[in-house]
């Protein structure tokens, strides 16, 4: 009996070399994907209780920092400001995941990133607890309350760049909530808090500056007076601009809700009182494609701050006559996220040159040295440096003898443009501001969103409500 | 019978081996549970004296229990089963220190390896010797069969986790394939060294195999149909599979005729795929082994156990430092994905390793053996225990499909435990058998071994 008792013991042996061979192949294989697993609790443990790196304001105000905690977790994540730096920072939870600067810099912030690989080598080699790398933004302090204060407790967003660069200034979001409620460790207490916040019908947690598309209204008018421009026609251009215009092809009639000092009247004095007749005959006699190409060249249909989950601004595709009217004045299904208007502003400032907006400069390891530094980076030519010039002057007048008198700041040349917009008849309409200043150096470009404003439809709405902010707001950037 | 040990060389106790063995292995199991609990409450328990007296004590007594009625017993087999069982000890104490207050699961599996030992006690020094066993061939062989068969009595077996392989009695549940599978290895070789010659009979030859005669094929069909049941009505391939693996083995190996190995792999691939086809347990368990991640929620115990190993990677958390917690049914079925988390890859292929001795001990001992039983039934037990820890560990790291098998030694429950004690006594008790001079004293005869033969027959 021997001999098959050898075969058995051979079998036998086979089945511990498959055990041990499984045991190597996990280890070889496998390990780094079940690490990487998202539902990986022992993971996203660690993750939590790890020295991460701080998120940092300009002059290194600490939006985001790590301090040490007594409980199961060894370290706490604390927003010192968490409600206003909210729409940047996001946050960090146990088992709610994390948004915004939190979520998109997670492996440098965490530590975990490959650029960070020699750091945690010697971190392992002298048993210090690893640290996370810094995240450095371009927010200003100051310039980001004075946004949160002036928006006050009203709906809507504010959004402030810098027009030579791209770097977001200020992002305001309104309401917003705490982070530090979500990151508690008291892991029940984070979840419901975030579980309130989420099913708040103001949403709270939803980013209204980058991740919300609204009809952008007469501040539109920009794209369609900048594609005018384009097609060769000049500031003292003159356009048709009847009390009313029937839209063609259909029986209905779009009004003019302000006065525009006559039924022929200049592209000027049609930006200066926004006049939606003058600007939907603009529109008509530039054409679709045209006006189309003019909104891709400021950045619609294309997604911009991905660090912060931005969306893309949409401008429709297929536009008959009437739509296309209709679009020409920031209507129908035209919609822009606040960011996309500050942009078609900062362009125009910057004479004509889209700069990618970016919110993160640099990131440093915890040792200091530079991982990633932001580049600055055209997104493309939106307008020839002369038609960016004229169209800058007009809009000046805007501020200095049209709807955005408001955001007149004394010795200060500002440029703007006012909005209102009614995305449903049911709803109480936006008020839209965009605007920059100085116009012949400029340092800052705003745009402004209240939702829901509280005041009769008509374009004043966006000058009275929405142009004081962006004023306080180019004061404090000033 | 060519491989007879030369007659000169008297074989050597090895007491002493056996002790410094056992010692080594008290060691590592009393020094992990004291980093079990400075790793986790910072200081060691109050009881930590009395754990180590009782510990101390016990193996003290199996090692004079052998001593005394075993001198010639293998030294290897009982410092790893100690090892093992030890080890288990501190990672189940390790997993009640994760509830507050801590649960007490490890004294209870002290208590059982203390009944455990007291089995292994009898069976070294009441039994002592196998052969007698050999008479009671039906009833050993039918206790075998009923208990495998009773958690599918209505009322008396208990549901759990998707398998029927408890049974309930009051309080106490209990794992009767554990019994069924040492009885069954008993009954088996006995009756399969009475009927040997019968079934090695060669019927037909197909491809070069010798397929046995038709006539002959009336216990393969009946072990089969009972393996189909423990399937159909217990739901656990597992088992199922470990007895019909253990019963096409040792035919084999009594008959020397391969066709029994290709009959019955065919046999088991056909009841497998009917189980796969007709039963959603078994096709869970199939697809958690093929695509875990498909569905996180169901295979959650998975996925879990992988997890726990990822994150102990080679070397381990550290004894007390890890998760095993996350990993339900990790004092158990996941004894070993524990292991693997907090003494990392490496010390999970050590205990693999050390089941791997053990088998290999047995094998030996059923190598040297000199006469047909002893040879079978050391041969089908330690098969059955490798094939077990290859089920179980192999389904834990995701080299098989899971099945309810527990781990040798290591899991928490009583039946299993005891009942690897037996078969460690078992095996102790065969080697000591083989190795003892009295049957190698006269010079190398063909004579004496036929004498001996009779002898061991009577």
């Amino acid at each position: 009996m021997n001999k098959p008792i050898r075969r058995v013991a051979f079998v036998a042996m086979i089945m511990f070399a498959l055990l041990l061979a499984n045991g190597t192949y996990m280890m070889i294989f496998r390990q780094d994907s079940l690490a990487a697993q998202p539902q990986n609790r022992r993971v996203r443990d660690a993750e939590f209780a790890q020295n991460r790196g701080a998120i940092l304001a300009a002059g290194k105000v600490e939006m985001a920092k790590t301090v040490p905690s007594k409980d199961r977790f060894k370290y706490q994540r604390v927003y010192p400001d968490g409600e206003l730096y909210a729409p940047i920072t996001g946050f960090y939870s146990y088992d709610r995941a994390s948004s915004a600067l939190e979520s998109t810099y997670n492996a440098q912030l965490a530590g975990t990133d490959d650029a960070l690989f020699v750091r945690r080598l010697i971190d392992m080699a002298t048993n210090k607890t690893p640290k996370g790398a810094t995240v450095q933004t371009t927010i200003v302090p100051k310039i980001q309350k004075a946004a949160a204060e002036a928006l006050g407790n009203q709906k809507g967003a504010v959004v402030a760049l810098d027009p030579k660069s791209g770097a977001v200034l200020a992002m305001v979001t309104s309401p917003t909530y705490d982070p530090n409620d979500i990151a508690s460790h008291d892991i029940q207490a984070a979840g419901k808090a975030y579980d309130r916040l989420a099913s708040d019908p103001q949403h709270p947690l939803s980013n209204r500056a980058a991740r919300e598309i609204y009809p952008p209204g007469s501040t539109f008018k920009l794209v369609t007076a900048a594609a005018a421009l384009a097609d060769g026609k000049t500031p003292d251009s003159t356009v048709e601009s009847p009390d009313r215009l029937k839209l063609p092809g259909t029986k209905v009639y779009l009004p003019n809700s302000t006065n525009c000092g006559g039924t022929k009247i200049t592209i000027t004095q049609a930006l200066k009182v926004s006049c939606n007749t003058a600007f939907a005959n603009l529109g008509l006699e530039v054409g679709a494609s045209k006006l189309r190409d003019q909104a891709q060249l400021f950045g619609f249909d294309q997604r911009h701050l991905t660090d912060l989950g931005g969306v893309a601004s949409q401008f429709p595709d297929k536009l008959n006559e009437a739509q296309l009217a209709l679009s020409s004045i920031g209507q129908y299904d035209v919609a822009a996220s606040p960011l996309q208007m500050a942009m078609v502003s900062a362009a125009i400032a910057n004479d004509g040159v889209l700069m990618d907006p970016y919110v993160v400069s640099s990131v440093w390891s915890a040792d200091l040295k530079p991982i990633e530094t932001h580049k600055q980076q055209e997104l493309s030519t939106a307008m020839t440096p002369d038609n960016a010039k004229e169209l800058q002057q007009m809009m000046l007048q805007v501020v200095n003898q049209g709807t955005g008198h408001n955001a007149q700041i004394p010795g200060v040349e500002v440029a703007g443009k006012t909005g209102t917009a009614q995305s449903d008849p049911k709803r109480k309409p936006f008020a839209w501001f965009t605007s920059f200043a100085p116009v012949d150096d400029p340092a800052v470009a705003v745009a402004v969103i209240v939702e829901d404003a509280d005041i009769p439809r008509n374009d004043i709405a966006g000058g009275r409500l929405a142009a004081p902010i962006a004023k306080a707001v180019m004061q404090a950037a000033l | 019978m060519r491989e007879v040990v030369p007659v000169a060389v008297v074989p050597r106790k090895r007491r002493g081996v056996e002790l410094a063995l056992i010692i080594f292995a008290l060691g590592l199991t009393l020094g992990a549970y004291a980093v079990v609990d400075l790793n986790v409450t910072g200081q060691i328990s109050a009881s930590f004296p009395y754990l180590a007296g009782i510990c101390i004590g016990m193996a003290a007594l199996a090692h004079i229990a052998v001593q005394w009625r075993l001198p010639y017993a293998d030294p290897v087999i009982l410092p790893c089963v100690i090892l093992l069982n030890g080890l288990g000890l501190v990672m189940i104490h390790r997993i009640d220190l994760i509830n507050d207050p801590p649960l007490n699961g490890a004294r209870q599996q002290l208590i059982w390896t203390a009944i455990g030992l007291v089995l292994f006690i009898l069976v070294v020094t009441w039994l002592n010797d196998h052969r007698p066993l050999q008479r009671f061939t039906y009833t050993i062989g039918l206790a075998g069969i009923v208990l495998l068969l009773l958690p599918m009595v209505p009322g008396l077996g208990t549901e759990k986790f998707g398998a029927q392989i408890w049974i309930q009695v009051g309080p106490y549940s209990f794992q009767p394939a554990e019994a069924a599978k040492i009885l069954l290895a008993i009954a088996f070789a006995s009756y399969l060294v009475e009927k040997r010659d019968v079934l090695a009979l060669a019927g037909y030859r197909i491809l070069g195999i010798d397929l046995p005669r038709a006539r002959d094929l009336g216990p393969i069909l009946v072990m089969w149909l009972i393996s189909l049941a423990i399937l159909v009505w217990q739901r656990d391939l597992g088992t199922s599979l470990l007895f019909f693996g253990l019963f096409v083995m040792m035919l084999y190996v009594s008959t020397e005729r391969a066709g029994w190995v290709v009959l019955g792999t065919l046999l088991f691939a056909a009841g497998a795929y009917f189980g796969y086809l007709n039963f959603g347990h078994v096709r869970a368990r199939v697809g958690a082994w093929l695509d875990p991640f498909s569905d996180f929620d169901a295979y959650y115990q998975v996925i879990n156990a992988q997890f726990g190993m990822a994150w102990g990677g080679l070397l381990g958390t550290g004894l007390g430092l890890g998760r095993p917690g996350l990993t339900p049914l990790a004092r158990s079925d996941f004894i070993a994905a524990a292991i693997g988390e907090e003494l990392g890859m490496t010390g999970l292929m050590a205990v693999i390793v050390i089941y791997g001795l053990i088998v290999a001990r047995g094998l030996r001992i059923a190598l040297q053996c000199r006469e047909p039983f002893g040879k079978l039934l050391a041969t089908g037990l330690s098969f059955a225990f490798a094939l077990q820890v290859f089920t179980i560990i192999g389904g834990v790291t995701r080299l098989l499909p899971l099945t309810g098998l527990t781990t040798p030694f290591m899991s928490q429950g009583g039946s299993s435990l005891v009942c690897n004690w037996i078969v460690a006594g078992l095996l102790l008790v065969i080697s000591h058998q083989v190795r003892k001079p009295a049957a190698t004293v006269a010079p190398i005869n063909p004579d004496v071994e036929q004498t001996q033969l009779v002898k061991a027959g009577a």
